[in-house]
């Protein structure tokens, strides 16, 4: 398939460094995650942000929560070419697991949030069974029914999820026995930021690892990538469990910060924005997710304080703009430029 | 109980008739641009929306409507297609998909600012209100309106799509694009007319609709999985398989909720599973 810009496995940092000859000197290096001082400095940003805006941490929180989540769909979407409708069903999954062990007795933050994550992966695995087999238009419309079907799911369950009125009455324990979940939103800010500093890494060693590559391979051709004897299907479902863990994990980190679990966490609409703040900063480099995340969030803070009605029009305005003049967001146009200027100067 | 079998196998039928028109467009846009458009539903509530405003502020009688909402919703889908629909048809389907998401959160947030949130009523005319009983069987009349109507535009369908011209190009376009260019077809205009026809039926179907599916502005994205899900089942491209799949699916949502309301939408979901897990492909699969 011939694309505007060149693959993510193309123009990512490291290979900025030593320019390959061809293309298909491009892909033999492995490991190929050295890290880099850009990816400091990237870093070093919401560490800073922690001090330099201390009114603004529970939207900062936010946003790291929202970057975990898009992180997790990056796997699968970016890196693996399953769209998919219906991922907040994993992020509402995991939610609701943290949000129901702390509201019955259990307040250890930690273990919350591993139990998310873990009922995020048991639930993902048959359904990825059954996204796995489909085409693209059949995994298109099963994970939107399977996001729906959660949704109602929890709402008809209003005994155990509190239905429309949401999960509230949660109790989180001091982390580590130390720190407070304060009203400022310090810790949950600290906490966060580790939380998804974490599984960055295990995401970036994911995606750099053959495993990572061979999902590359299959999101580019997947027969082929059968033919050279890769287990399609296992792999596909493998980071389908793996990126729904994560957005468990996103969830929880969502129920516990927030001490409140909606029906909201669940919808479409939920899904929908996940993939708008991926599309926003790129897909297929990690960072795109975080930058996409950061840009909607601050975005939304802005323009849906004017009118929710209206921020949903613009929603859609931002989304078919993309698509039209701005295919691969905003990394994947910063990288587009930079090729560009590089380009000029040979 | 043999009545009410038979009474909920009608309403379904009337249902399954229902999401057929509307999906149909979507089925062949679909098979022969190879478009995903999750947008499909957004005309269908724009054709909702026309009927009631002629009605309220034209004053125009129910039936009189629907030519003009075909008329005035084709038109909007060949220019949506001739701007921006066309630009995609090579893009990516994830491309597609977000595109026609976008189109659908505008149609929503729109017709939430001119309508506002509430449903619409609409105000049937008086021999298409109650219920007729031939046999001692319950049938309303909307109902049986519904199915005639769908009856014959699937027969007309049918005829132009086997026995024109026009259809003969269609089906030659779907089989093979590049080769229906080569011999000649205008599969540009094809596109453009086919899209049209597809959005038209679309917005026929949400004006009559309204009585059985109601009308808010969420409605594009409440049915944009019966919707899709026509089309999954019955395969994309054909008039047969969408029209068996969409009737399944009509019987089995009208049964569940009948027979078992506390299930809700569950059995629709479960249909949903089991299909597209014996049926990848759909019922009538064509390969991708």
């Amino acid at each position: 398939m011939l694309r505007p810009f060149p693959t993510p496995a193309a123009v990512s940092p490291e290979e900025d460094v030593i320019r390959p000859a061809g293309p298909c000197e491009r892909i033999a290096r492995l490991p190929a995650d050295r890290w880099t001082l850009r990816e400091t400095a990237f870093w070093l940003m919401p560490v800073l942000g922690y001090f330099a805006f201390p009114g603004y941490l529970m939207l900062g929180s936010q946003i790291l929560i929202a970057g975990l989540f898009a992180l997790s769909l990056d796997l699968i979407m970016g890196y693996a070419g399953i769209v998919s409708l219906g991922h907040a069903a994993f992020f509402g999954t995991g939610a609701y697991a943290a949000g129901l062990l702390a509201s019955h007795g259990w307040h250890e933050p930690l273990s919350g949030l591993l139990a998310g994550a873990a009922a995020a992966a048991l639930v993902a695995l048959p359904v990825s069974l059954l996204v796995v087999r489909g085409q693209d238009l059949g995994r298109l419309i099963v994970t939107l029914g399977i996001g729906m079907l959660f949704f109602e799911a929890a709402n008809k369950a209003a005994a155990i999820t509190g239905g429309v009125d949401g999960l509230s009455g949660m109790e989180i324990a001091p982390l580590f026995g130390l720190f407070d979940f304060d009203l400022f939103g310090r810790t949950a800010y600290l906490y966060s930021l580790g939380v998804l500093f974490l599984l960055f890494l295990l995401c970036r060693r994911l995606v750099h690892s053959p495993f990572g590559l061979s999902l590359r391979g299959i999101k580019e051709n997947s027969k082929r990538m059968a033919s050279l004897g890769a287990p399609v299907e296992r792999r596909l479902v493998s980071v389908f469990v793996i990126a729904a863990a994560l957005a468990g994990a996103a969830g929880a980190l969502l129920a516990q910060t927030t001490r409140f679990v909606g029906l909201d966490s669940l919808s479409f609409q939920r899904s929908a924005e996940l993939l708008i703040m991926l599309v926003l900063g790129g897909t297929g480099r990690l960072y795109g997710a975080l930058i996409g995340a950061a840009l909607f969030l601050l975005a939304q803070d802005i323009l849906a304080g004017l009118d929710p009605v209206y921020w949903q029009f613009w929603l859609g305005l931002m989304l078919v703009a993309v698509v039209l003049y701005a295919r691969g967001g905003v990394l994947g146009g910063a990288a587009l430029l930079a090729g560009r200027i590089r380009g000029k100067r040979r | 109980m043999a009545a009410s079998v038979l009474g909920v196998l009608f309403d379904g039928v009337a249902y399954g008739s229902l999401l057929f028109l509307i999906s149909v467009g979507l089925s062949v846009t679909m098979g022969l641009m190879n478009f995903v458009n999750l947008a499909h539903g957004a005309f269908a509530m724009a054709g909702g929306y026309l009927c009631v405003a002629l009605m309220q502020r034209a004053g125009m009688p129910f039936l009189a409507t629907l030519p003009l909402v075909f008329l005035a919703i084709a038109l909007v889908g060949a220019a949506l297609e001739r701007t921006l629909y066309r630009r995609l048809y090579d893009a990516s389907h994830l491309d597609q998909v977000l595109f026609s998401i976008g189109l659908t959160f505008m149609a929503v947030a729109a017709a939430t600012y001119v309508w506002g949130p509430n449903q619409q009523p609409v105000r049937l005319p008086g021999f298409l209100r109650g219920q007729i009983h031939p046999g001692g069987v319950d049938l309303g009349a909307y109902r049986l309106f519904l199915i005639g109507l769908v009856a014959a535009t699937t027969l007309a369908l049918h005829l132009l799509m086997a026995k024109t011209r026009f259809g003969a190009r269609v089906r030659a376009s779907v089989d093979n694009r590049a080769a229906a260019a080569g011999l000649g077809i205008p599969v540009d205009r094809i596109f453009v007319l086919t899209f049209a026809l597809g959005t038209g039926l679309a917005g026929v179907g949400g004006a009559v609709g309204i009585d059985v599916l109601g009308l808010d502005p969420t409605f594009p994205i409440k049915y944009m999985v019966y919707f899709l899900l026509v089309v999954a089942i019955g395969g994309a491209g054909s008039i047969k398989g969408p029209a068996l799949a969409a009737l399944l699916l009509g019987v089995f949502d009208v049964a569940g909720k009948y027979y078992v309301p506390e299930a809700g939408a569950f059995i629709i979901y479960g249909l949903m599973l089991t299909l597209l897990a014996f049926f990848p492909r759909g019922l009538y699969g064509r390969k991708a």
